[in-house]
């Protein structure tokens, strides 16, 4: 089977697919895309999320043929060139990494919710992320993350005006 | 494995009726799990998300026709002051990510006991639209389960809607979990009150081998409500009457011990639940009427 789409920017077309394939694996291991993880394949864990025409999603509950024609931005479409996306410095800065498996998948899951909700309160926060799980526990400093990314982006908003 | 994907929905219902061995696909949030861990190999997939019909929802003679393919967070953004107690579950499914794809017509079509969708569909009297390349024909929700997993679909049916009339009184919801995200329930409650019908519908989930009514516990509330004429003149219920609706509640369910919890703890939470649900429910039909 063949599909389609345009990922971070980019049409690549895919070819030889399995037809049960979810778009996980065609990120991960056809199109060279590995930021998105693959943990669970069942949706719980939340690392491998990825937009999809524009929507959260777990790229592992999303059948390569059912992405044919969309679009999709991975965690490696949030950089601007060399330059970290302002979720991913937050992240850094505030040490929202232990092992780092999750913070793909926390770091779209947080680019979403920064655009809904550019203030979020605490447990806004958390219901964002509830489907983003740390094993190694980190979730404080993952929380600060969130809230620092919020402040830079509302700073660099006003600026912006 | 055959990946078909209609771009109409007559498209749809023809490849079903060629194919009616073939596994619809709409979210993917439960057919990609059993593919992704080698549980299930269906012969053939029938992707329903290029079928524009199945994302709308519109107003059919008093009622609410919404698309099999509308997913919980447009449930919840769309349709939440209209559906409030199908927009309490829908909140409580998954994840944000699981939500954005997730829908109810794929709730239906696994037909779990613990559907999440499920008890508000059935407290509030909702019908389940099906279609085949023979016809249409539509089955209220207290009909369509049939037992674990199973619904009343025939092999090359597809689940077009769901109508449900919107809320004209309080809604509740209320599921049992150990986290507040990400859990299949351990049991589920959900609660219509009707003024204008002034019927009391009910819903429990995964308490029993399919989603079900407390039909007694409705009549006996009903009653309740009659009796003292409280629809009219909204005063509090008696403890005595609640407690005796709970325990309806919970006779109604035939739960079992499984993973999640045992039996007893599943009937001792329901009754709570339909307790809590109706006081919820009731104040704020008594804070309405006073108004």
């Amino acid at each position: 089977m063949k599909i389609d789409c345009t990922v971070n920017g980019r049409s690549r077309t895919v070819d030889g697919l399995w037809e049960g394939e979810s778009l996980l694996s065609v990120l991960r291991d056809r199109m060279q895309l590995p930021g998105s993880k693959n943990a669970c394949e069942q949706g719980e864990c939340g690392s491998c999320s990825v937009y999809l025409d524009g929507a959260l999603v777990c790229a592992c509950l999303v059948l390569g043929g059912q992405a044919n024609g969309r679009t999709i931005v991975t965690i490696e479409g949030l950089m601007s060139g060399d330059a970290l996306h302002a979720v991913q410095q937050a992240f850094v800065e505030a040490g929202a990494v232990q092992c780092g498996f999750c913070t793909p998948g926390l770091v779209v899951a947080t680019h979403d919710l920064l655009n809904r909700v550019p203030e979020p309160s605490v447990m806004q926060i958390r219901e964002a992320l509830a489907g983003n799980i740390c094993r190694c526990t980190g979730y404080a400093k993952i929380i600060e993350a969130v809230q620092l990314a919020a402040l830079r982006m509302a700073v660099h908003e006003r600026t912006a005006r | 494995m055959e990946f078909l994907q209609p771009s109409t929905w007559s498209e749809a219902l023809q490849m079903k009726s060629a194919h009616p061995e073939a596994m619809p696909i709409a979210g993917g949030t439960d057919v990609m799990v059993g593919i992704n861990l080698d549980r299930q190999r269906p012969e053939a997939i029938i992707d329903l998300t290029r079928i524009h019909e199945l994302t709308e929802w519109g107003m059919e003679a008093g009622s609410l026709r919404i698309g099999a393919g509308v997913t919980y967070s447009r449930i919840i953004g769309e349709l939440g002051v209209r559906l409030p107690g199908l927009a309490m579950a829908s909140r409580t499914v998954g994840s944000p990510q699981i939500r954005n794809r997730g829908t109810v017509g794929g709730n239906l079509g696994s037909a779990s006991p613990a559907g999440d969708a499920h008890p508000p569909l059935l407290a509030a009297d909702a019908v389940v639209e099906l279609a085949s390349t023979a016809g249409t024909r539509r089955l209220a929700a207290r009909e369509f389960f049939t037992g674990p997993k199973r619904n009343a679909m025939k092999k090359d049916e597809l689940i077009a809607a769901f109508l449900v009339a919107p809320a004209n009184g309080p809604q509740q919801f209320s599921k049992v979990g150990t986290r507040n995200a990400m859990v299949i329930a351990v049991c589920s409650f959900a609660l219509s009150l009707d003024p204008a019908r002034r019927h009391i519908g009910t819903g429990i989930g995964s308490a029993a081998p399919t989603p079900v009514i407390a039909e007694e516990a409705e009549r006996f509330l009903e009653g309740v409500l009659d009796e003292g004429g409280l629809w009219e003149k909204p005063a509090p219920v008696e403890a005595s009457a609640l407690a005796r609706f709970g325990e309806l509640v919970s006779a109604a369910a035939k739960p079992i011990d499984d993973v999640r919890g045992t039996a007893a703890y599943r009937r001792h939470a329901l009754a709570v639940m339909a307790r809590r649900s109706f006081g919820w429910a009731w104040d704020e039909y008594r804070a309405k009427a006073s108004a």
